[in-house]
């Protein structure tokens, strides 16, 4: 009982990082009926920038406040320009094609995104500039840190910006139209092709986000850091409900939970057969679970008719 | 028993706060050519969907030659010997015409992986058996010229044949046609009209949902009328023709020539 | 298959057999590490036949079809190694590893039957992966998969006291390990195309086209697409069982290494790229992308040294950042593949226009 806490405070975190990522699966997912295998990617290459820049600058004197910054903002720069690469080159010719092509392509975006970066970065882990102060705080028996806090805040502040961008603009009314019938839309006026590369775009700055969170809490980074995390959090995505905004955000923070849980407590519930070392396999049950008994989600899935 | 081939009984159906089906029922007599009609949205094609196995009753069920018929899969319907073609044309595109009526014979045949692999002389017999059926079906529906070509080439008239030709296929004993004539001319309507006429005088009953007055009245022995998912009149066509809840249904246009 | 007999097929015919006849004689003056390339490029033939069942003829996307190549390896190489002492012959593991393949195929795809394309893709890779996983620990508290090492020391195929591995003396040749697996691959290979020729063109062929057409007409006339479906998923699992059989013997070693995403993605694409549905095309595909990387590797290296003097990438991350590329390239200009079946080719045409 005593690692209940602890648990839920890692899963909590681990879930804000999970939540961020699932919004631009699920984003892409309700506008267009694809999965955006090269999402994860897109991700690990916001953390890889950021790193590279705030290490660069922190080197040429720029104090860790400031160099950390800008890396952020240059991995959000970065990333940003590549999901509207990715829709407009990859994407957007196969717009109708049958399901089978685009996926293809996002698995073979994928594929070129992992060993671009490998090329750039080299194979080795690296390390993760410390940008933040880190502080331990003591709570019931359990710790937690500065930058786990950072992260639940800022992954707050985040989807509190999304949601009201969602809500509250016009951008936001586009998508939510365009995602429920593309067809109609443009007959409204909308801009599709707009608000599809809006829809990536935003998505890539919060993997960006998530990328450096992803960092910053591991304190490591590697090229391949991408496809385990895009793989979770389009589960998550899944079980909120493909589509729906919200039940993304729940979703990641749920998955974070579960396979916290499951983690902490599997060689207890196998009684010693299964050790920690399975606990990626949790993310995969849920999937699996969620698909087989409700697929469309905890929360309803939002998906219109195909452009 | 023995007169009744299908029978419905309080069939109901409902779509979340919306009842598409009140509570249908109905009586389809061995050998006859029995219509659905009313107005759009009326329930007829739900009604159909419900019967072979594509929807699930909320309520009520039907009795198929005697026999209860739950028929909770769509392919259930057919080895039972329910066939039905689709409003929209459902074929098998980029399979040719006799392709399409080959795999209709699936359900009345055996042949699998091993019989694929070995191809012993039954396996052999049994394909070349329904290479035979499905070019008699071609020739019998009226496009044996067209056996080779692709199904989603031919034309619309000659899809809509071909699609009662793969329906044909799997025996049975009563054929449903959605809307068969839709889209469809004045010539070709005759046409159908015979096929129609053909297949009920080869054995098979048939139902019929059709928006062609003309061609419902003139063809079938009986009528249902459905309008909001309930059944409004069931009786031979000249009877349905004169009956005020019908002609207020259609809003007052005239039913009948 | 009537079209036998007459004299320009036979003498194609001649040709093709005395050519791969040949053939691991011609690839081995070059080395006999090229025959082993060709071999495994024949496996991957296997493993590409083997998921167009599911993927080209039944329409299923199969993203863990390597874990099916993974049961028959390691069913092999525990039955056939010192691990845990047993020695079985491969006449008698390879039907037992083909249908515990076709067990897990029908075990994976169960699930999947409700499920629409992209989600069938995610789910079919999760239980790719969750079987690795399993592969990579289950050497605890039980020693069955030896964990991330392996199992080696596995036995090579042996007909009576003839072993396929080392050198023999045969007809006055000198015929070496590779080249012996070569002509037992090959011999396979026939076996399998044939079988999947007689597939595509039965009742059960049928079917499965049918439900990959359209699956509601499909159970509308009668055929039982959830049994269909499982049949697809079950044939298909079962000669990559055999394949991983073949794998583990010829290669003497097997670790969950080789099992990864990456090869189900590749054996998707070589299927995908030849030609989805079209036995030629996908036999295309395996050899193409089994071959073609292999080649570049050799090439990448000197041909960089000529231009810049030195080895700017190296020819792994190249092979892969090249097949990526083909993989969007090909979708994006080919989407019906290099050599795809004359209907296919129309229907995506169409698309484009």
């Amino acid at each position: 009982m005593d690692i209940l806490l602890q648990q839920l405070i890692n899963g909590l975190v681990q879930g804000s990082i999970y939540a961020l990522v699932a919004l631009g699966y699920t984003m892409v997912y309700g506008i267009m009926g694809l999965i955006n295998f090269a999402h994860g990617e897109v991700v690990m290459i916001g953390t890889l920038v950021a790193l590279t820049v705030s290490v660069k600058l922190a080197a040429a004197g720029l104090p860790i406040w400031l160099a950390g910054g800008i890396g952020i903002l240059s991995a959000a720069l970065v990333c940003m320009a590549l999901g509207w690469g990715l829709e407009r080159v990859a994407y957007r010719p196969l717009r109708h094609a049958p399901r089978l092509t685009p996926l293809i392509t996002a698995i073979g975006m994928s594929i070129v995104l992992q060993n671009l970066a490998m090329m750039i970065w080299g194979r080795n882990y690296m390390k993760f500039p410390v940008l933040f102060p880190k502080v331990e705080f003591h709570l019931a028996g359990a710790h937690f840190t500065s930058i786990q806090i950072i992260i639940v805040a800022t992954s707050a502040v985040m989807m509190t910006a999304l949601l009201l961008l969602i809500y509250r603009t016009r951008l936001g009314m586009a998508m939510r139209a365009t995602a429920q019938n593309p067809h109609v839309a443009s007959l409204m006026g909308v801009n599709i092709d707009r608000v599809i590369a809006a829809a990536f775009v935003v998505g890539s700055a919060l993997g960006a986000v998530a990328g450096v969170m992803v960092g910053a809490y591991y304190e490591i980074a590697h090229y391949q850091m991408g496809f385990i995390l895009g793989l979770k959090a389009f589960t998550a995505a899944v079980l909120g409900g493909i589509g729906n905004i919200g039940g993304a955000m729940a979703g990641g923070i749920l998955l974070g939970i579960i396979e916290a849980f499951g983690a902490g407590y599997i060689g207890d519930l196998t009684g010693g057969f299964l050790g920690s070392h399975y606990q990626d396999i949790f993310a995969f049950i849920v999937l699996i679970g969620v698909l087989m008994f409700r697929p469309s989600g905890l929360f309803g899935e939002k998906t219109g008719e195909r452009a | 028993m023995s007169e009744l081939l299908l029978e419905a009984r309080e069939v109901a159906k409902h779509f979340g706060g919306v009842t598409a089906l009140h509570s249908i029922s109905l009586t389809i007599r061995r050998g006859e050519i029995y219509g659905l009609i009313g107005p759009n949205g009326a329930g007829k094609t739900t009604f159909f969907n419900c019967l072979t196995g594509l929807y699930i009753p909320d309520g009520g069920g039907f009795f198929f030659d005697g026999h209860p018929l739950v028929a909770d899969a769509p392919h259930e319907a057919a080895r039972r010997g329910i066939a039905r073609t689709f409003q929209n044309i459902r074929l098998f595109g980029n399979m040719s015409a006799r392709e399409n009526v080959m795999v209709g014979r699936h359900v009345r045949t055996h042949a699998g992986v091993l019989g694929a692999i070995f191809r012993g002389p039954r396996t052999r017999a049994e394909e070349a058996d329904i290479v035979k059926l499905a070019d008699e079906l071609l020739r019998y529906v009226g496009i044996a010229h067209r056996a080779d070509d692709l199904a989603k080439n031919l034309s619309y008239g000659d899809q809509r044949r071909l699609e009662i030709a793969r329906a044909l296929a799997t025996e049975p004993r009563l054929l449903c046609l959605d809307e068969p004539a839709a889209g469809m001319n004045a010539t070709e309507t005759e046409g159908l009209r015979h096929l129609i006429e053909d297949i009920r005088q080869d054995g098979t009953t048939v139902l019929l949902i059709e928006h062609d007055v003309k061609l419902v009245m003139g063809l079938c022995d009986r009528v249902a009328v459905l309008d909001y998912g309930e059944k409004i009149c069931e009786d031979v066509p000249a009877v349905v023709q004169k009956d005020p809840a019908v002609i207020e249904a259609y809003l007052g246009g005239s039913v009948g020539a | 298959m009537k079209n036998w007999l007459n004299p320009r097929s036979a003498l194609g015919i001649a040709l093709i057999t005395i050519a791969l006849i040949a053939l691991p004689f011609v690839v081995g003056a070059g080395g006999q590490a090229w025959v082993r390339i060709l071999n495994f490029a024949i496996l991957y033939v296997f493993l590409a036949l083997g998921l167009n069942i599911v993927v080209g003829f039944a329409g299923l996307l199969d993203l863990g079809y390597i874990a099916f190549y993974a049961v028959g390896a390691y069913v092999y190489a525990l039955l056939a190694s010192p691990h845990f002492g047993l020695h079985w012959p491969i006449w008698a593991i390879l039907p037992i590893g083909a249908l515990l393949a076709c067990v897990f195929g029908v075990l994976l795809g169960a699930p999947t039957l409700k499920l629409r394309g992209d989600y069938l893709a995610i789910v079919t890779l999760g239980f790719g992966e969750i079987i690795r996983i399993f592969m990579n620990n289950l050497n605890a508290p039980v020693n069955i998969t030896n964990g991330a090492q392996g199992i080696s020391s596995i036995d090579p195929v042996k007909l009576g006291s003839f072993s396929f591995a080392g050198k023999s003396e045969l007809f006055g040749l000198t015929i070496t390990g590779p080249q012996k697996y070569y002509y037992l691959l090959v011999l396979l290979a026939i076996v399998i195309i044939f079988v999947n020729l007689r597939l595509q063109h039965s009742r059960i062929g049928r079917a499965w086209q049918a439900i990959r057409e359209d699956e509601i007409a499909a159970k509308a006339i009668g055929i039982n697409t959830r049994n269909i479906k499982l049949l697809a998923f079950a044939m298909g699992a079962s000669f990559g069982g055999i394949a991983g059989g073949i794998f583990s013997a010829m290669q003497g070693f097997v670790s969950p290494e080789s099992f990864s995403l990456m090869e189900s993605v590749m054996i998707l694409a070589m299927v995908v790229l030849g030609g989805m549905g079209h036995i030629p095309g996908v036999i295309l595909g395996a050899l193409l992308l089994a071959i073609l990387p292999e080649a570049l590797r050799y090439a990448v290296v000197p041909v960089q040294q000529a231009i810049f003097g030195k080895v700017l990438i190296d020819p792994e991350s190249l092979r892969m950042l090249v097949f990526g590329l083909a993989l969007v390239l090909v979708m994006r200009w080919r989407p019906a593949g290099l050599w795809p079946s004359p209907e296919r080719k129309r229907e995506l045409a169409e698309v484009e226009e």
